[in-house]
Parts: C-alpha cells; sequence; structure tokens
C-alpha cells in the first residue's frame, strides 16, 4: 500500500486520477481503516487529504458555510456560528460515533461512505446541502442527495473526490433538526433517523421544507410528498398527520435485527413530526 | 515500504519507521515499546487505545502510524509526572474503578480530555464523554466516581 499526503487538492485528484489498483480517499478514516482491518478492502493507494489547507476550514462566505471534507465532526460541534446556523446539521454530526470518532470523523466521509443509516446524511439532505466535486475534468457542484446511489456506494468517478460541503446561507425565521431513533442511549447505528430544514412567512406559515428520512431504503430519502405536505401551514395537527402519512409512505426498510419493516414505516412518522416540530421552535414558529 | 516518520510523543520527539498500513497503536505498542494504549477491538468501538492527537482524543486502532508525521500525541505513559501520578490516576486507584485493568489507559486518556473541556462536568456529560469505552468489570459506577473526585482536585 501506496500512502500519500498531498498539500492541494489537484495533487489529490492527479494521485487518484492515475491510480492504477484501488485507490481510496482517507479523511477521518473512520470507515476506511475499519474495512482495511477487516480484509474488505486492501488498497493500493490511500490519498490523505488532512494536510489539504482549504479542506481543514470551515468559512462563512455570503452565500452560506463551506465545510471542507477534513473537518471533523468535533470541529463543526465548537464552530458556534454554523451551530446558529445548521442546529440539526451539527447534532446529526455530533452523533456519529463516540468522542474518539468524532475527533476524526467527517460529514464528507459519512455523505461518501453511502450508508443509508449516516447520521449526518438526512440532515445534509434536508438542508439542501452541496458537494463540491474536483476531478480530472475540473470542478462541479452537485446535491447532496445525487451522491449516494446505493448502500455503500457513491456516483463519484474515478479520480474524483469531494472537496468540501456548501451549506446555504439562513434568510429569515429558518431552523432544521435531525432526530434518530436507537435503542440504546447512545454509540449506536440509526434504526431510523429523520431529518428537516423550515423556512417561515413573517406569520409563521411555513414557505419551505425539506424532509429527509434515513434507514428505511437503500440510500437516504428526500421526501418531497412530506415536504409538500407541511408547506403553507403553522405545522398544525392536519399538516402533522399529512407528513407522517407521507415520510411512512416513502419508506421501503429492510427486515434486520435493529428493526422491523412495519416499526421503521411506523417510527418514521414519528420522526418526521418531531423533527419538524423542533426546526418549527428553532425557526421562531409558535 | 517503510516511511519514515517524525512526530512528538509526550513531549519527546520521537523518529520510527513503519509500514504505510500500520496503525498507529500498532507503532505505539511494537515499534516503541509504548504498550500503555490496549487493543481491545481493533475497530473503534471499546476504546482501550485512546491517545490525544493535538490535545484530541482519538483511538490509536483507527489512525495509520504515518499520519503522527508532524503531530502532537499523547499517550497514558505521558499522563504521570515521574512518580506523581495524575490526579485520575490517584483517584482510580482510590475508588478502585478497575479489575482486570486492560481498559483502564484508555478510560484515563479519555477522561482527561472530557476534563480538559469540560472541569466540571455533571454525571450525564461523563457517562456520555466516556461512551467510546467499554469496561466488562467494574459496571462504569466506580469510574464515574473516580472521575468526579478526580474533576473536583483538580479544580482545587
Amino acid at each position: 500500500m501506496q500512502y500519500e499526503a498531498p498539500e492541494t487538492t489537484k495533487a489529490a485528484v492527479g494521485l487518484l486520477a492515475k491510480a492504477k489498483g484501488s485507490a481510496y480517499v482517507l479523511a477521518g478514516g473512520s470507515d476506511l481503516l475499519v474495512r482495511m482491518k477487516g480484509g474488505f478492502v486492501e488498497p493500493d493507494l490511500v490519498v490523505d487529504i488532512k494536510r489539504i489547507k482549504p479542506m481543514r476550514e470551515i468559512r462563512k462566505t455570503a452565500s452560506g458555510f463551506t465545510i471542507g471534507a477534513a473537518v471533523s465532526c468535533a470541529e463543526m460541534n465548537e464552530n458556534k456560528a454554523l451551530i446558529k446556523a445548521w442546529p440539526g446539521v451539527v447534532e446529526a454530526a455530533g452523533l456519529i460515533g463516540s468522542k474518539q470518532v468524532q475527533s476524526r470523523c467527517t460529514v464528507v466521509g459519512n455523505l461518501c461512505n453511502s450508508s443509508p443509516a449516516a447520521d449526518s446524511v438526512p440532515a445534509l439532505f434536508a438542508a439542501g446541502a452541496r458537494a463540491v466535486i474536483q476531478g480530472p475534468r475540473g470542478k462541479r457542484k452537485v446535491a447532496v442527495e445525487d451522491i449516494p446511489v446505493g448502500p455503500g456506494k457513491n456516483a463519484l468517478k474515478k479520480g474524483e473526490l469531494i472537496e468540501a460541503i456548501e451549506l446555504p446561507a439562513r434568510k429569515g425565521k429558518s431552523g432544521d433538526a435531525y432526530l434518530r431513533f436507537i435503542p440504546r442511549s447512545e454509540m449506536d447505528i440509526a434504526v431510523v433517523s429523520a431529518g428537516v430544514s423550515l423556512t417561515l412567512d413573517a406569520k409563521g406559515v411555513i414557505k419551505d421544507a425539506r424532509v429527509a428520512l434515513g434507514a428505511v431504503a437503500p440510500t437516504v430519502v428526500l421526501v418531497k410528498a412530506a415536504a409538500k405536505a407541511i408547506v403553507g401551514t403553522k405545522l398544525d395537527g392536519t399538516a402533522l398527520e399529512k407528513l407522517g402519512e407521507a415520510a411512512s409512505a416513502a419508506c421501503s426498510p429492510i427486515d434486520d435485527k435493529r428493526g422491523t419493516v412495519e416499526f421503521r414505516t411506523k417510527v418514521a412518522a414519528v420522526l418526521a413530526r418531531r423533527a419538524a416540530e423542533i426546526a418549527y421552535k428553532r425557526a421562531g414558529g409558535k | 515500504m517503510a516511511v519514515l516518520v517524525s512526530t512528538t510523543i509526550n513531549g519527546d520527539n520521537v523518529e520510527f519507521a513503519c509500514d504505510p498500513h500500520e496503525s498507529l497503536l500498532d507503532v505505539l505498542r511494537n515499534r516503541l515499546g509504548l504498550t500503555g494504549a490496549k487493543e481491545g477491538c481493533g475497530t473503534g468501538d471499546c476504546g482501550s487505545c485512546s491517545v490525544q492527537v493535538d490535545g484530541r482524543v482519538v483511538c490509536a486502532c483507527l489512525m495509520l502510524g504515518v499520519e503522527a508525521e508532524g503531530h502532537e500525541i499523547e499517550t497514558v505513559e505521558g499522563m504521570s509526572h515521574g512518580v506523581e501520578l495524575h490526579p485520575l490516576q490517584t483517584k482510580f486507584i482510590e475508588h478502585a474503578a478497575l479489575q482486570c485493568g486492560v481498559c483502564t489507559p484508555g478510560f484515563l486518556m479519555a477522561a482527561k480530555a472530557l476534563l480538559e473541556k469540560n472541569p466540571d462536568p455533571t454525571e450525564e456529560e461523563i457517562r456520555f464523554g466516556l461512551a467510546g469505552n467499554l469496561c466488562r468489570c467494574t459496571g462504569y459506577d466506580k469510574i464515574v466516581r473516580a472521575v468526579q473526585d478526580a474533576a473536583k482536585v483538580m479544580r482545587g
């Protein structure tokens, strides 16, 4: 195995593009090193991106936030401006693994690893985040929901890597939230999860909404029907009920030791409703 | 092919050569003789290999040795000042917060990182802060009491 720690994105892309065998990007390593240890992958090349300075930074810009691909979830949870603007994204990132894992793991890694149960991903989907991809043919930006294509599979092509995640600027009365169900109190994988982001008008009526669910389909899913069910409402009882119905309708989960199809389908509705209520309150709705 | 790495461990400049795929834990234990950090699961679940890197607690099994280049590593071996134990070490002994001891170095490093960020944690904060460390002997209660007591001493 060859290990490289380039200092520029260009150099990283160059290494990945011309790699002959299997090449992997290393950020926090909390997925990659476990898979290497288990013998599931045997990389010929590992490209460590943590020496690329812009990838280590959280930048606040006029258009929102840019979170570098090598920023750890612990660092996200220490950034006050980010917490204020996107509390749901930050709380989701803060639920991944232990303190030890938090020190290293990244939301870009969580996204690229493409587990349907990834904690930060429903929150990123709900936030309308975009992934900044660098590759041999230059830069492109895609909606985060276009990255995971199946369990453990992402849409990146050979030589490409995600350099950063962009979160839009928050305007007016906005809020987001993420909730997951686990049978323990911490250190577990989501059985079902929900991320919700809302923007309200001056009267507290929901103008924009995005709802995403985790662990109920082969990938995290953006549920447009659930968002539609609450836009134009003040999140009253009827709206919440319709939100829950739309969330359940979007589920196509598996039966496994963590939860049955029936359980996951029901809990998806409950979590979507509760996350929406928290997001609504955070947005200043009453 | 071995890679030459230069790093700081417990305040000392250290150079070592390792294979690129070797974990920091394997380097510490097998190449540098620092056997305080233990291998429990090897997959980042048990925390018995906890060390600090640039002031943050990490699992040494989930980091490559080559990644240590230019960073500051702190292991349980660097916790005491000579024969003078760190308050956490003293309180773990006083409260009998260990039996077999395999998890103890990891708990000490994680608790140290916790108290450096939060000198006066609640019991819940301690339990969440140490959730990445597993102990199959004590039932955790004695560990929590030891950390609470050490925090008190450290606050002075």
